[in-house]
Order: structure tokens, then sequence, then C-alpha cells
């Protein structure tokens, strides 16, 4: 479903060229519950951001179901990630001034969807917070905050939901509440990748992958 | 994505920083309005100018001696037209309503202890309704009067003001370079015109004025009016020709005298309040161009300050036009709205004019409202769009991380 070959990333930081990913080869099933675990650092955020098609390798191919997707225009990159990819974020990144249900729409809208309003109403229904569609975040905890935002990952329903560090900002109430909704829409059959610190998380995930200095282990 | 969406997302984003929104909006408001107000006080200037060019007789044409040639050698004493032309047009012209000779001099004029000098004025009896001159008391001069070379006089409100203070002119005998002449008549008020003021004057027969005080031989010109419904270009073309004729002009040479109609000097008047309306549009202008760019400093912190949530709908599936419409559409939209505020301030500003100023008048077209409000829209276009671009090509990796 996922395959990517060789792909490594640089960056530069001032003088320092930082090598984030080297040459890392990884391949994932459909509906697989994968944990990508690694230090701060270790370039498991730039290897979530290349599988999010938000950053593109240097130089090495990935391969999203089937097709080479790396050096597509921009605007198919914005395609597959508003159709194909959810994102979950640590800081919840929903946009203040809106309420749940327009944070929620976002994405359809994005996408020319003509029932936008009723889709968002349904997605926030799966994560229980049909309650609170017209508060703004700031009226919101921390866990509902992030279940709306896991609600706007999945309104266009994709295939493939990518968190990084879902949890690294909620309580351990809230924690758990996450991973359920995870493992509801793993159990749905998406593919769910998350990148975390967190060996507990990771442990609850069907496969673990290490990451250090930019290499698998 | 649809312009419904997009108008809300704008509005949102505006309403949430109304202060610094109105503060980015204010140089659009006072540059529409002050283009709107400098336009209206164009078109009054233009409007006033008309006004008081038409009651100095409407159908006007005037006739002045020209520079005469004569082998090679140029008269300047403006010698060239006479009696007989006025009595030749009169007679082959009948497109003529009315015609006087004229005859003008400045005078040294005496009553008791008052002295000054006047512009002094020689005519027919038609002068007065050829250039639209109406008595307030008195009377005109006579036929029979002009025939005899009479020594009356009818006089211009100032001047009968300058000497005779508050006491009633007619009938008061005045000294006229020596000559003893009678006030038969008191002109009606008609306002200085800047160029000329005919309230300063005294109009007296021609031939008092020709034979008994300056001893002239040639006139001044000649002043006549047209009939209604006539062809002016045609009239002119003909009176030109019977001066020609009368001057015995080959046709190589040039006209010894000049001919002009009130119509010709209107339009040389509204050329020069064009020339008017586009210097105060011009520089109203410059203050719509100083908005625009506030319009565009606003929109760049405001891309900056927002770069995170451009990352975000980047990263839901944002394209770079949709970035690119969103923002440009914020900016079209503020200087629309300071577009229309500014409308209402010029509309506000010309009322303000019109009821307290006794010397300026406005005078508003839609045409200048229309002129505004797209001018304010192409201002926001065209500033707003480097900020969008900026928005838009921003990476979404890198828009999202930034703090």
């Amino acid at each position: 479903m996922l395959t990517v070959k060789n792909i490594s990333k640089k960056y530069k930081m001032g003088d320092e060229i930082v090598v984030a990913l080297d040459r890392v080869s990884l391949s994932i099933e459909q509906s697989e519950m994968m944990a990508i675990v690694g230090a701060s650092g270790s370039g498991k955020s730039t290897l979530m951001h290349i599988l999010g098609c938000l950053d593109r390798p240097d130089s090495g191919q990935y391969f999203l179901q089937g097709k080479e997707v790396s050096k597509l225009p921009n605007n198919d990159l914005a395609n597959i990630r508003n159709r194909k990819i959810g994102f979950v974020f640590q800081f919840f990144n929903l946009l203040p001034r809106m309420t749940a249900l327009e944070n929620v729409e976002l994405p359809l809208l994005y996408a020319g969807h003509p029932a936008a309003k009723d889709e968002a109403a349904a997605a926030l229904k799966q994560v229980n917070l049909e309650s609170r569609m017209y508060h703004e975040p700031q009226q919101l905890s921390g866990g509902q905050r992030q279940r709306v935002a896991i609600a706007r990952a999945l309104v266009t329903n994709p295939s493939i939901i990518l968190a990084d560090e879902p949890t690294g900002n909620l309580d351990s109430k809230s924690n758990e509440e996450i991973l359920k909704i995870f493992q509801k829409l793993n159990d749905q059959g998406r593919t769910i990748i998350v990148v975390t610190h967190d060996p507990d998380i990771a442990k609850k995930c069907q496969r673990q992958v290490k990451i250090r200095d930019g290499q698998l282990l | 994505m649809l312009i419904w969406t997009l108008i809300k997302i704008s509005l949102k984003g505006l309403w949430a920083n109304k202060m610094r929104s109105f503060l980015a909006v204010l140089g659009i408001i006072i540059g529409v309005g002050a283009v709107i107000t400098m336009l209206a006080l164009a078109e009054g200037a233009k409007k006033e100018i008309t006004k008081k060019v038409s009651s100095l007789g409407s159908d006007l044409m005037v006739i002045r001696p020209g520079q005469k040639e004569n082998r090679g050698v140029r008269n300047e004493l403006f010698e060239t037209i006479s009696l007989k032309d006025a009595e030749t047009l009169l007679k082959k012209v009948p497109e003529i309503l009315h015609l006087s000779p004229v005859v003008r001099s400045g005078a040294q004029v005496k009553y008791l202890s008052s002295n000054t000098n006047v512009p002094v004025t020689g005519a027919a009896l038609t002068y007065f309704a050829i250039r639209n001159f109406t008595l307030q008391k008195g009377r005109a001069f006579s036929e029979p009067e002009t025939l005899q070379m009479a020594r009356v006089a009818v006089i211009g409100a100032q001047t009968a003001e300058d000497l005779f203070g508050k006491q009633d002119p007619i009938g008061k005998i005045i000294k006229v370079t020596g000559l003893n002449f009678k006030i038969i008549g008191l002109l009606e008020v008609k306002g200085d015109q800047g160029w000329y003021n005919p309230d300063n004057q005294l109009i007296i027969p021609y031939t008092t004025a020709m034979k008994r005080l300056f001893g002239l031989k040639h006139l001044g010109g000649i002043d006549l009016q047209l009939k209604k419904g006539v062809n002016p270009t045609l009239a002119e073309e003909k009176i030109n020709r019977i001066m020609r004729d009368q001057h015995r002009l080959p046709p190589e040479m040039p006209s010894d005298f000049t001919l002009q109609s009130q119509a010709e000097l209107l339009k040389a008047l509204n050329s020069v309040s064009m020339v008017l309306t586009m210097l105060l549009g011009g520089i109203a202008s410059i203050s719509l161009l100083v908005g625009g760019i506030g319009i565009m400093n606003i929109m760049l912190v405001t891309v900056t300050e927002r770069t995170r949530e451009i990352g975000i709908r980047k990263a839901l599936g944002a394209k770079n036009g949709d970035i690119l419409r969103q923002f440009l559409f914020e900016s079209i939209l503020l200087s629309l709205l300071g577009g229309g505020i500014g409308i209402g301030l010029g509309f506000l500003s010309c009322y303000l004019i019109n009821t307290f100023s006794t010397s300026m008048q406005t005078f508003n077209r839609p045409f200048y409202v229309f002129i505004a409000f797209s001018f304010s829209a192409a201002v926001g276009i065209f500033f707003g769009f480097y900020p969008a671009f900026r928005a838009a090509k921003q990476n979404p990796i890198d828009a999202l991380r930034y703090e």
C-alpha cells in the first residue's frame, strides 16, 4: 500500500547540513496499524511528512497505492493530501475562530464537496462530539480538540491516517480515548501510522518501526 | 472552493481583526472620499463658469479687429472695423437678430468730489439685449438719443455706488472727461466675471462715444446675436465672407478681424475646467494609491501572522490557487469596504461644502462614484496580489512548523 525505497532527506540548519533521513526503505500494508518510534531529532517527523506528501524526499522513491508520487506537481500532492490521507497533529492544528463543525468541513470545501455540512456532522458523531459542533476550539478541552482533529482527518474518508504524537499533549484519560478511536478506525480497514516516542502507545500497534539518526533499526 | 465560502472565510478574518482592518482601509476611505469630493468640486466649478458665461448673453457673437497687413507691414492700430461694416452686416445677413457697434475706452468720471476711472462702452440700444443687461432703475437710451449723440449714460451698479454711495443715481449729472452726462439708467448687478466686471462701467450711445467723447473713426468691434434656430456655423461663415468682401481681402490674405462666438468661448473654458478636473482627480488618486500601499502592508502582516493557518489549510488539501484566492479576496473585500465607506464620506463632504461654503459648489455624477469604486477594487487586486502570492507559494511543511 505504502512503499518508500531508499529515501533521503537533508536539511540545512545554519551552516550545518543535517541528514534527517538516510536511505530509508519501508513498506506498510493495507489496514496495518503501525508505530514509528524514535527520540526527537531521529527523523521520524520528517518520515511522516514525506509519507503524508507534505514534503518531498531529496532522493529515493515513494509509491502510494502503486503510484510513484514523490515527483508529482504540487496540486496533485494537494489532492492526495485532501482525499487519501488524514492528518492528526500533536498540537491539534485547528483553526481558531471557527466552530468544530467548520473546522471539520474544511477538507470537504477544498474537495468541492456538495453536502459538506452533513458529512462534517457525521464525522463529529463518529468521535462522539455531536454535542460540541458549534463550539470553537478555545471552548473545548484538549481531548475534545484532538477528537475534532480526528473527525477532520476522517471526513474525506481517506484510507490512511497519519498521526504525529497524537497524545503528546493529553492527559492519560484522553489518551485512552484517542487510542480507542484509532483502533476502531483500524478495525474499519484504515491504515494507521502513529509517530510517537511513547513506548506504551507503540505497544498497542501491530507493528513497530524504530528510527534513529535517520535510519531504521 | 465555493465563492460563498470564500466570502465567509474572508469576512471572518476581517471581523476578527476589526481595528486593524479599519486602519488598513482608512487610506482607501480617505482616498475615495477625496476623489469624489475633488471631482464634484471641479464639476461644480464647471457648472458655475457655464452659468456665468451664459448670463453674458446667449448666441452672442463678437467681431473684433485683428492685425492688418499692408504690404508686409503690420498695422498695429487695430483700426479695421468701421461703422459701414456693421450697417452692411445688418443689411445682408438676415440671420442676425440684434447687432450693436461697440467702442470701448477708459475715461475719467467726476461727480462732486468723487473722481474715478471707469471703462466706458459706446453701444447701440440693442447692446442691452445682446449682452443680457437689464435695468433695475430708469431706462436705456432711445433711437433718437443715439442719432442726436445725446449725452446720456446708463451706469453699472458698482460704479454708481462708487460715485453716489447710497444716493439714487438717476438724473444725476456727471462729468466724463470734462463733458456733462446725465444718468438715465442703472444696471442690474451681474457679478464679477473675473476677466471683466460688467458692474463697473458706463454705457453711452456709440455715436456720442465716437464723435463727442473719444473722437474715433473706427469701431472697437461689433457684438451681435443670432436668431433662434439659426445654424451658428453657417451664419459665422456668412458673416466672415461678407466682412472679407467689405475689406476687399484677397483669398490668400489672413482676415484683419476675429470672429468669436460665445459657444467657442464656452468650449475653451470647458477645456480649462477639464484640465482642472483631471488635476484635482489626479491629486486625489495619489491618496488612493497610498491607501493601496496601506492595504498591502496589512495584508503582508496578515499573511506572516497566519503562516500556520496556511500550513494547516495546505495539509488539508488546499491548493496554491485556493490560498491565493482566499487572501486576494480578503484584500479586495477590504478595498471595496473602504470604497463604500469612502463614497459615503465623499457625499458627506460634498453636502457640507454645498451647505456651508458660499464660494464653492459641488456637483456629483454617478460616473464619479463608479470610477472611485472600481478604482478601489483595482487597488485591492493590485496591492493584494503580492501578499496573496507570498501566502500561496509557501511550502506546506515550513508553514506548519512556523511558530
